[in-house]
């Protein structure tokens, strides 16, 4: 078994309104910055043992589909790192 | 009445568990608040998951109850045909467990709002809606941060085509308008049924619209649906 960290990334599927997203680029223009969108997103970084970095993925994959993204509005993408 | 017993829901951080009770109550429908480590009633012949902010919303309103063991019975006995009914976080539950297709997301405003609204009932045949009449106009309250109806443009369509969408946003005379819309719903959507009419969810709140102490009572009929399904 291998020490891993896989993170997890959560972002609203492109097209879906982001009203917080959108609140905080105006705060950031009333600051006098110049900017043309800004889009948040989620990281989550899942401390995690397995037997291969594909293992480490697969698992940390269903994560994201079973609870971590809501797959009707997100998209998400997971990278995984031996720690 | 006597025979529908009604099992409310209630998980940390359930708030509107007991405005069901009373409206229930009120209604002369048995209603009884059950924790959701105790699991459902053998004799829970309907079932609301009520408002409020379970798990303090975290990660997503609904998410973290969505995927408590008790859901698991809510959703067989929603297939086998128990009335399940979800109000504002109960509807966000709803979306997350697949009770009901689409999400509740932020509001457009990305604030909470507390307000009346208007709904147009868009369905009379169902449970929920047999007191009103197809097209009638409902004051119902909204409370809620997290209730814009989000889902794909070929799922809502979907969801159209099978008549499914029990209530929309509107204005006092019925018509639909961004201005009548108070939180961005795709659609105006309100409310939607799930794979049965007897599974509904809505973000406005019908038990604090049925004791006559407190204002407007046309959420009524929506929770009469209980004795109706």
């Amino acid at each position: 078994m291998t020490a891993y960290t896989a993170t997890v990334t959560v972002r609203l599927k492109h097209g879906v309104l982001d009203p917080e997203a959108e609140t905080t680029k105006q705060a950031l223009e009333r600051l006098g910055f110049e900017l043309e969108d800004l889009r948040s997103a989620d990281r989550f970084e899942v401390d995690l043992e397995a037997d291969d970095a594909d293992a480490a993925r697969e698992r940390a994959d269903e994560m994201a589909e079973r609870l971590l993204a809501n797959p009707t509005i997100h998209d998400y993408d997971v990278e995984v790192d031996a720690r | 009445m006597g025979i529908v017993t009604v099992s409310i829901v209630r998980f940390g951080g359930s708030n509107c568990d007991r405005d069901a009770e009373r409206a229930l109550d009120h209604l002369g429908i048995d209603a009884e608040i059950v924790w959701h480590e105790d699991g459902l009633p053998a004799e829970t012949s309907g079932i609301v998951l009520p408002g409020g902010f379970s798990y303090g919303d975290y990660l997503r309103a609904g998410a973290m109850a969505a995927r408590s063991p008790i859901l698991n019975e809510v959703r067989e006995a929603a297939i086998e045909g128990t009335p399940v009914l979800g109000v504002c976080n109960g509807a966000q539950i709803g979306c997350e467990s697949g009770l009901t297709e689409g999400a509740f997301t932020t509001n457009e405003s990305a604030r909470f709002q507390c307000e009346h609204v208007s709904l147009r009932v868009e369905r009379a045949d169902t449970p929920w809606t047999a007191a009103y009449d197809e097209g009638e106009v409902i004051q119902v309250p909204i409370a809620h941060g997290e209730g814009r109806y989000e889902i794909d443009d070929d799922r809502l369509e979907t969801l159209e085509a099978e008549d499914r969408v029990l209530f929309r946003y509107c204005d006092e005379d019925g018509e639909t308008s961004p201005e009548a819309n108070p939180n961005g719903s795709k659609h105006d959507v309100a409310g939607v049924l799930g794979d049965r009419e007897t599974v509904a969810v809505l973000m406005p709140h019908p038990e604090r619209a049925t004791l006559p102490d407190i204002g407007p009572t046309d959420g009524q009929g929506i929770l009469r649906g209980f004795e109706t399904a």
